[in-house]
């Protein structure tokens, strides 16, 4: 039965509260475009891609419309392209990359993803080119999106991988130094990579997925800090009951649209991602959700207890409201993307290291960091390795996504604009950790890994 | 199936007649009315049967918007589904 007060607070959410659908995004497989002639296997990569997706903005606006929800972003996630190059030895990768831009333009969405290679245990055909093509293929799209896994905690860490991450991320950064290191915004690097993410930069459409699907992400940071700044006394329990409940509605409206796009699409829905995704704007911000349960600043002592209680509760609140939970579901911290990170990390009471802290206890990685243009390669992949640490052994997804602000130093801000927001460069630690990264080889997988 | 029009805004005369009319011309049967007016402020809930609506559901959410613009009113159009799934188990 419908009431009143449900009516408003769902209307309140949306209107003043920022409460949105953050992405839908279809899944498509390219394996069946795989061709020993790169020009063909692009050609079969664009017709699959616009037969497939060609309804995905209008039925997205369709939505929009119906529920009186916004759809901030439509995207398509596609199988790892390393796949895909594998075939067409001593060929340029980067002509996948020009085709999924033309099919991103012709479809009208926002993002592709998944001009990917999973590496974790080591680089098979096409996967090493895939890789080196990444900061061209960056630099000359708009819209396509990258991500290499380069661990898991079944296989260990693939330091060559880690190492070779390293370069790529300061060569992609470099390229776009005019566009402020924008291409860096749109490669992350992974330690057990999930198969079935929504999220940019992240998405890539596993090879175990059917071969289309429909995944929702939702968002509502917002949401979730009106409802406790009702509680202004209560008890840490009471506050994870309260989100809990915030979590099942936000939760449920993103089962209703996955639903809806999936019947009006003909393709099977695949997962609601459960995350609690910030964007820049006011009241829209993960960590004023932790400063509304009683920290000063975000980046505080106390901070990793309260993001650790706010990432399941998002969970066990959300998991009851569908039935086909999946993707990162947890609690983001992008900096640059959250307007309370950045004023912690430009106050200075938020650092890397305290970030890294966070990350062992929510989704998914030191995300969104712009760091000094000067950093060595090597002292990315050090981040890298130490983050993919975290993920391996704690049998969870984390992630890396640094931008290297070409040209700036500590106390310099890049501005992205959009969602992607603007950060300030974060200071890093100046002693090299090359003699460790240049070791290569693998770190074995953890002991736990053997569960069989 | 149902929607719900919901309409916040200061009082004016007719805004009530405005409303329903667009719903008579959609095909939109109008089921229940919740109003009140607290110092001024006019607060209202329509919930409408739009399954004999002879247009499309998306243009009677268009001119409510526009009404809404119109009149200087807030006014949202959503089917009633996004109510049940978010406030029901």
């Amino acid at each position: 039965m419908l009431n009143v007060y449900n009516i408003l607070e769902t209307i309140r959410m949306i209107q003043d509260e920022c409460l949105d659908i953050r992405t839908i995004t279809m899944g498509i497989s390219l394996l069946d475009c795989i061709d020993t002639d790169i020009d063909k296997a692009c050609e079969k990569v664009y017709n699959k891609i616009v037969d497939r997706a060609k309804n995905l903005v209008p039925v997205g606006q369709q939505i929009e419309k119906e529920y009186g929800i916004p759809i901030i972003n439509k995207r398509i996630s596609v199988t790892p392209v390393a796949m895909l190059a594998s075939a067409c030895p001593g060929q340029n990768p980067v002509k996948f990359a020009k085709a999924l831009q033309k099919a991103a333009d012709t479809c009208g969405v926002n993002f592709i993803g998944g001009y990917s290679a999973l590496v974790q245990k080591g680089f098979s055909a096409g996967d090493e080119a895939l890789i080196r093509s990444i900061p061209e293929a960056l630099d000359v799209t708009n819209n396509i999106c990258s991500s290499v896994n380069i661990g898991s905690t079944k296989s260990g860490i693939n330091m060559d991988a880690v190492k070779l991450m390293g370069q790529i991320v300061k060569e992609t950064a470099v390229r776009t130094a005019d566009r402020d290191c924008i291409g860096a915004a749109k490669l992350v690097v992974f330690c057990n990579a999930v198969e079935d993410n929504p999220f940019m930069a992240g998405a890539f459409h596993g090879v175990g997925e059917p071969d289309c699907e429909i995944h929702v992400g939702v968002s509502g940071p917002g949401v979730v800090r009106a409802a406790l700044t009702k509680y202004p006394d209560a008890s840490i329990n009471e506050i994870a009951d309260i989100i809990k409940k915030t979590a099942f509605k936000i939760t449920r409206m993103g089962q209703l649209v996955g639903a809806r796009a999936s019947e009006l699409l003909g393709v099977p829905f695949g997962i609601v991602d459960l995350s609690l995704a910030p964007t820049p704007a006011i009241g829209d911000s993960v960590a004023h959700i932790l400063e509304e349960m009683g920290l000063e600043q975000c980046g505080t002592h106390g901070t990793t207890a309260c993001l650790a209680m706010l990432n399941d509760a998002v969970k066990k609140g959300g998991v009851m409201a569908s039935s086909t939970v999946g993707g990162l579901s947890g609690a983001f911290i992008p900096v640059s993307e959250d307007a309370g990170m950045i004023d912690a990390a430009v106050a200075g009471t938020l650092s890397l290291e305290k970030l890294e802290a966070m990350t062992a206890v929510c989704s998914v990685g030191l995300d969104m960091i712009v760091v000094p243009g000067d950093i060595a390669p090597e002292t990315i992949s050090a981040i890298i390795a130490d983050e993919a640490a975290i993920g391996m052994v704690n049998t969870k997804t984390t992630a890396v996504r640094l931008i290297p602000a070409v040209g700036k130093k500590e106390g310099e801000t890049l501005e992205f604009g959009g969602l992607l927001g603007s950060g300030p460069v974060m200071p890093i630690r100046t002693k090299s950790a090359a003699k460790f990264i240049n070791r290569g080889g693998r770190i074995p997988a953890p002991m736990h890994s053997l569960k069989n | 199936m149902r929607a719900v029009v919901t309409v916040i805004g200061k009082d004016n005369v007719g805004i009530l007649h405005k409303v329903s009319g667009i719903c008579a011309e959609m095909g939109a049967n109008v089921i229940e009315v919740t109003q009140s007016v607290l110092q001024d402020m006019f607060a209202m809930i329509m919930l409408v049967d739009i399954s004999g609506m002879d247009k499309d559901f998306a243009e009677l959410v268009d001119r409510m918007t526009a009404l809404g613009s119109e009149l200087g009113l807030s006014i949202h159009t959503m089917h009633e589904d996004i109510f049940n799934s978010m406030h029901n188990i």
